[in-house]
């Protein structure tokens, strides 16, 4: 098992419809029946829609959208805690829609684990019990459940407080219970479902610093859900927006913030700090012959904040971009950055414009 | 116009005879199976006489004692114990130490039997909604059928003694052990279940690590009560020849002796409180890790 290579997730023409005769109206809606259609003329409710998403082995995938638009419901198909109506989930190459009761507890017990919005922690149960609960569902023995539990405790930063109930802990730290309770399960895809949205904005951000530095030594296929775009671009290796029940995007964070798909999205993005998002090979332009660039090259995949504090503290004039073997492949400078930050931000001037009314 | 003034009812011969054939029914049943059902009974009947020797031929200090301990282990309050002794000495005091002994020992083996039959029932009941559809109007009828009305077919069936004295208390006493064990299990937080159902927790797993523990507070409640009930059938019971605090109130009723009925009826209030108290606070020290909040 330690040499079979996790094959990543597939989620193929997936779609849940939620009513008594669900299965009665799949086809009408495969061929074109919208959800206020479905809902006005037969009282059913279009949960998701043909979901296509391909979740490569080890990378986050961040699954976006507003409240009502199936994004928990997705993420619940992926351990099937809900049945679709058509379609197929393929954890690793095996369809989750078509196991029985007990390859799916199996295929729960050892292939995913899960992180949820409201911790769901056993209040009757410390903290170390919490997090080996898990593993005691799988039947392992206590002192060697107990030994991985309390590495993993360690890990997210509770040491020392194994023997608190959840009731005695803020909601990061029984977050962390959460997180501590699906890594000891040791399986290769991790389920967020809005782990985070309950946690102050701090919390969120010092949560999202464990998950991305947990991530480099563990690469689990990690699915996050989020109503967050700011959260969503910051862990996201892939990004998929949901909307209604349908993906309206799916990419990169540089995708989904330089090339929105419609208005919906664009106005999602125009409230994002592009600096932190943008990287400079979106900004650069290409090598002019005969030009001569000074001080340190940024290598790509660097933002343009970091590339702006860069520049700011290196000589005037034109700085090379270079790949990740050195080799040059643009140009930038203080007035590219600059340009990068504010430009097709119409919104951000006429926001500034009305401001100015005001005052 | 006479229907106006009177219900226009079954003619009175067809009624004798309607009658007549249900008893006749129920009489024939008895004297095919009563036999077979009194054998079904027996260890019922063995484990009261057990718990009732042991009550009434332990000497009076150890099973003082014993209550006592009990009393500190389930509550680990100094007050609750206190108040326990003085009761107990204040029962034996005047002289109703060995129906009190008998009281008890039928409360208990009544509790244990309700625990057994009702916590499972409660059970299946919470996974079903068409089960607890059924089951909730034979509860009902349990708990508001005159006690004397289903004691007539159980005095049939098994003649008058502990036995059915047992069953007619256990009847009267189990529904609100079913109920809140039903109650207990649907409340539980559906978001902990969902986890529980996301690690593969089996049916079982489920039920012993994430349903029960948290019903607990509820089925303590229910045990509760279910003592509570217990208590107040006792009199009745002693109808049925249950021997106990029950017969003298009903001596005391039947020739107004006054005295006699206050001293006895104040003896099952009084083990009714203890029961009560330290049940309670069982109860709330299972919950402890419920009242420490993160401040």
């Amino acid at each position: 098992m330690a040499d079979h290579h996790f094959g990543g997730i597939k989620i193929r023409h997936l779609y849940k419809i939620f009513g008594p005769n669900a299965q009665a109206h799949v086809d009408a809606v495969k061929n074109g029946l919208t959800k206020a259609e479905l809902n006005e003329r037969y009282g059913h409710v279009l949960g998701l829609r043909d979901i296509n998403i391909e979740m490569p082995s080890g990378s986050i995938q961040v699954i976006m959208g507003l409240s009502g638009s199936g994004k928990s419901t997705l993420i619940r198909h992926i351990n099937r805690l809900i049945d679709p109506t058509a379609g197929e989930v393929l954890v690793d190459g095996v369809d989750v829609v078509k196991m029985n009761e007990q390859e799916l507890r199996t295929f729960r017990r050892h292939q995913t684990a899960m992180v949820f919005q409201k911790f769901a922690l056993l209040p009757h149960r410390n903290v170390l019990d919490n997090t080996l609960y898990g593993l005691e569902v799988q039947g392992m023995e206590r002192a060697k459940a107990v030994d991985t539990a309390m590495r993993w405790i360690e890990r997210v930063g509770l040491k020392g407080f194994e023997s608190k109930y959840p009731n005695q802990l803020s909601g990061g730290m029984q977050q962390r219970v959460g997180l501590a309770r699906a890594l000891s399960n040791d399986a290769p895809v991790l389920l967020m479902d809005e782990a985070y949205s309950a946690l102050d904005p701090l919390i969120r951000m010092d949560m999202q610093t464990v998950l991305l530095d947990l991530q480099k030594e563990i690469r689990k296929t990690v699915v996050f859900i989020t109503h967050d775009l700011d959260e969503a671009l910051r862990l996201g290796d892939q990004i998929a927006i949901l909307r209604d029940g349908e993906v309206i995007q799916q990419g990169t964070s540089q995708d989904i913030v330089l090339r929105p798909a419609d208005d919906y999205v664009a106005n999602f993005v125009k409230e994002v700090n592009r600096g932190r998002v943008v990287h400079v090979e979106a900004v650069m332009v290409p090598m002019r012959p005969g030009c001569l660039p000074v001080g340190t090259p940024i290598e790509v995949g660097t933002t343009i904040e970091d590339a702006m504090r860069m520049i700011a503290h290196g000589p005037d004039g034109d700085v090379a971009v270079v790949d990740a073997e050195g080799k040059p492949v643009g140009i930038l400078n203080l007035r590219l950055l600059a340009g990068a930050l504010v430009s097709a931000d119409r919104d951000t001037k006429q926001t500034g414009a009305s401001l100015a009314e005001v005052m | 116009m006479d229907w106006l003034y009177v219900f226009p009812h079954m003619d009175d011969d067809s009624l004798r005879n309607l009658k007549k054939i249900i008893d006749e029914g129920f009489r024939t049943f008895t004297r095919s199976y009563g036999e077979a059902i009194e054998g079904f009974f027996s260890p019922l009947q063995h484990f009261l006489i057990v718990a009732e020797r042991f009550m009434t031929q332990t000497p009076w200090p150890i099973i003082t004692l014993i209550i006592l301990a009990i009393a500190w282990g389930a509550s680990r309050s100094v007050k609750v114990v206190l108040g326990c002794l003085v009761t107990l000495l204040a029962i034996g005091y005047f002289d109703m130490w060995d129906d009190t002994m008998r009281t008890v020992s039928m409360i208990f083996v009544c509790t244990i039997l309700s625990i057994a039959v009702g916590i499972p029932i409660g059970i299946v009941m919470s996974r079903s909604d068409r089960l607890q559809r059924l089951v909730n109007p034979v509860l009902d009828v349990m708990q508001t059928m005159p006690s004397f009305v289903y004691l007539i077919p159980v005095v049939m069936l098994l003649g008058i003694g502990k036995v059915p004295g047992l069953i007619a208390v256990v009847i009267y006493a189990i529904p609100p052990m079913i109920r809140l064990t039903d109650l207990g299990i649907r409340l539980v937080d559906k978001d902990v279940l969902e986890a529980a159902d996301a690690f593969g927790s089996s049916s079982w797993q489920k039920l012993k690590n994430v349903q029960l523990p948290l019903a607990l507070p509820t089925i303590m409640a229910g045990i509760n009560q279910t003592i509570m009930m217990a208590l107040a059938m006792v009199v009745i019971a002693s109808m049925i020849g249950v021997q106990g605090l029950g017969q003298p109130v009903l001596k005391a009723i039947a020739n107004q002796y006054f005295t006699l009925g206050m001293f006895n009826g104040l003896a099952i209030v009084g083990i009714a409180i203890i029961f009560d108290r330290v049940s309670q606070a069982y109860g709330k020290r299972l919950q402890k890790h419920l009242e420490i909040v993160h401040g």
